[in-house]
């Protein structure tokens, strides 16, 4: 996929992922989670990732910074180019040393369940100012001034009283107010958020997704929101990032995607009935099953439950390609709008 | 907090008096303490004798409401074979147990901590290996076994240790390693375990996603919850070293209460047993609360139970 075309932005990726590969080595055999996706993340952009269980949002993440358990999990090949300020490096080929350092401080993550994301064994505030202590010149009393700042700074009230208490003592909402305290403690320059909402009821949601948005206009921050609902990704992303079967089928602005989804899957996820043509099928629900991992995937990983499958779909992937549309992708051998297989080039 | 130990203390007082009551019917299950307590070929009259000289003979109630009162006083009626009070002999005896027990326990802790959390942080490595096989062997070799190889071996071939008796540390050393090697295996597969789960948990996620190094995420974050895990085993097998003594002071001849249980049941000396029981039971009621108030230390969800 061609750089730099996808964004209204003018700044360059502060994140360049290509072609990366992440298998698992079980004892069933090699799983394929994740299959030459690439992307780029703007500065201070919030993209969506979207896609059903299993699609390998989590572990091409995860991955970036060797978050995934290794074994099973193994980075079979890839480029994950990180420009910030200070650095240029290629994550993918960082010691473990130089990983940690990057980690919690430019990179900060926030997890799903915030219920077991927190140690139960230490306050609050020493797992925040830990972080601090790690990547900053703050120590002691003033590290501990700045997390009581930061637990303001995050909407938890009575801060100071509530540095020393347990996670035990909070409520989901808040220990995910915790979680991205954590996150944001040293000014990182991205956020990698992996369905941060989910294990919350909607009302706590609807803040924690007006958090981040807040914080990241505020600070800066670039972030990377994966998420199963398309209605909390629309609400705070400004693109979006649609995968299926360890592979990026489509990506766009948001509501260009939402609009005039290209790839089939988006279809079937957005739960939209294509207008395009009366002969072409409806697609509300999606049928059939999630696709095997367990062997690289050599043609459309989504041909068996796609409606619009001809020929080529069954003997060659398709690669994301532009879709008219400034800075819209999409991997699909069939054109929507002209309502035609695409020409092929060879 | 206070609740709970409170909670458990009460708890800890209702058992011992369990305990207690327990002791005293055992005794008398089979209708007739006195033939039970005295030598199979003793003659009637001698029975008759002990009887009344023991209390037997006055009604049941009686009976049990003078041994509470002895009981709560600390006696247990003398021994008759050392023919001295049986609960101070039992008293006297303490130092020696718990010297060994705790000796046995350092070793054990000593050894099996440091080998789990290698085997855990390192599953499949040549260490790992060698923390399963040890905690293996450590559960599987009996340890009046052992105590016999290290006194052939360390004791009569190479002579670095006596063979036997209470003399200084160097006559500790093969007691300890005998008694605390069951242990030892034990903990040693409870921390390897321990630390396994306890890698895959989110927090340590948490902890590794905000750039902390190994040893840190170590000692602040794995080691603490595995010692909750940890506290929970303690205490039941340091009640069960005092059991395991009995053989382990016997064959190093260690004047500690295992070895005087012994004596004591081959010379059917029953108010020195019941003294023992009373006291063991005691003993491991105390362990469980000191288990109780560990756990409300580390673990702050208890400590701010309501
Ligand atoms: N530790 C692991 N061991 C083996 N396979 C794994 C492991 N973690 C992930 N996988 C495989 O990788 C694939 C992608 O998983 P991933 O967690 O990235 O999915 P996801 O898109 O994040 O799904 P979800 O929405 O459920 O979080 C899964 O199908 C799974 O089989
Ligand atoms: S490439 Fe073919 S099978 Fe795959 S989504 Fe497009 S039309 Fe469907
Ligand atoms: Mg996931």
């Amino acid at each position: 996929m061609n750089s730099n075309v996808n964004s209204n932005k003018n700044d360059k990726p502060i994140l360049e992922v290509r072609d990366l590969h992440v298998r698992f080595d079980t004892v069933d055999g090699v799983i394929y989670a994740v299959n030459g996706v690439s992307f780029d993340l703007y500065p201070g952009e919030t993209l969506g990732v979207v896609g059903e269980s299993g699609s390998g949002k989590s572990v091409t993440m995860m991955s970036l910074l060797r978050l995934i358990p290794e074994p099973p999990g193994r980075i079979v090949s890839g480029t994950a180019r990180f420009r910030s300020r200070e650095d240029d490096l290629d994550l993918l080929q960082l010691n473990m040393r130089q990983r940690a350092k990057i980690r919690g401080n430019r990179i900060g993550f926030i997890f799903q369940d915030p219920m077991s994301s927190l140690n139960p064994l230490i306050t609050i505030g020493e797992q925040i100012k830990e972080s601090l202590e790690r990547h900053t010149k703050w120590r002691g009393p003033e590290a501990r001034q700045r997390v009581v700042e930061l637990l303001e700074h995050v909407g938890i009230p009575d801060p100071d009283a509530r540095y020393g208490n347990y996670p035990h003592q909070f409520s989901g909402g808040m220990r995910q107010r915790v979680m991205i305290a954590i996150a944001i403690a040293c000014d990182p320059d991205i956020i990698i958020a992996d369905e941060p909402t989910t294990a919350l009821d909607v009302t706590v949601q609807a803040q924690i997704v007006d958090l981040t948005r807040r914080l990241s206009e505020e600070l800066g921050i670039a972030v990377i929101w994966i998420s199963h609902d398309l209605g909390v990704v629309a609400g705070i992303a400004e693109r979006v990032m649609v995968m299926y079967g360890g592979t990026v089928v489509e990506t766009g602005v948001v509501d260009d995607l939402y609009a005039h989804p290209r790839h089939p899957y988006t279809v079937g996820l957005l739960g939209a009935l294509p207008k395009l043509h009366e002969n072409v099928p409806e697609l509300v629900n999606i049928s059939g099953t999630p696709p095997s991992l367990f062997a690289a995937p050599s043609r459309c990983p989504f041909e068996p439950r796609c409606p619009w499958a001809f020929k080529t779909c069954r003997e060659r992937r398709p690669a994301l390609e532009s879709v008219q549309r400034d800075g819209h992708f999409s991997a699909c051998w069939y054109d929507m709008e002209k309502d035609k297989p695409r020409e092929v080039r060879r | 907090m206070q609740r709970y130990l409170l909670s458990r203390l009460i708890q800890s007082v209702v058992l011992m008096i369990g305990v207690l009551v327990l002791v005293f019917f055992i005794v008398r299950l089979t209708g007739d303490p006195a033939r039970l307590m005295m030598p199979r070929d003793a003659s009637p009259e001698n029975i008759q004798a002990f009887r009344e000289a023991m209390g037997f003979d006055a009604p049941l109630h009686v009976q049990f409401f003078n041994y509470m009162r002895g009981a709560l006083t600390g006696d247990f009626g003398r021994s008759l074979h050392y023919r001295a009070p049986a609960m101070s002999l039992v008293v006297e005896r303490i130092p020696a147990t718990l010297e060994l027990a705790l000796a046995a326990l350092f070793f054990a802790l000593v050894v099996s901590i440091p080998l789990g959390i290698i085997g855990g942080t390192r599953p499949g490595s040549i260490w790992d290996t060698l923390c399963r096989g040890i905690g293996l062997i450590g559960q599987t070799v009996p340890n009046f076994w052992l105590a016999l190889m290290l006194i052939v071996f360390f004791s009569v071939e190479l002579r670095w240790f006596p063979t036997f008796g209470r003399d200084g540390l160097r006559s500790l050393v093969l007691p300890a390693i005998a008694l605390g090697f069951f242990p030892l295996g034990k903990f040693t597969r409870l921390v390897r375990a321990s630390v396994l789960e306890i890698r895959n948990e989110d927090y340590i996620r948490t902890a590794y996603s905000k750039g902390l190094l190994e040893q840190h995420i170590l000692t602040r974050h794995i080691f603490r919850n595995v010692a909750i895990t940890l506290v929970s085993i303690v205490g039941v097998q340091f009640g069960y070293m005092l059991g395991g003594s009995i053989y382990i002071e016997s064959i190093f001849a260690w004047p500690g209460i295992g070895r005087m249980v012994n004596e004591a049941v081959q010379a059917r000396d029953f108010p020195l047993v019941q003294a023992i029981a009373v006291f063991t039971a005691g003993f491991v009621v105390l362990l469980n609360l000191l288990t109780d108030i560990a756990y409300a230390v580390i673990d702050p969800r208890i400590r701010y139970e309501n």
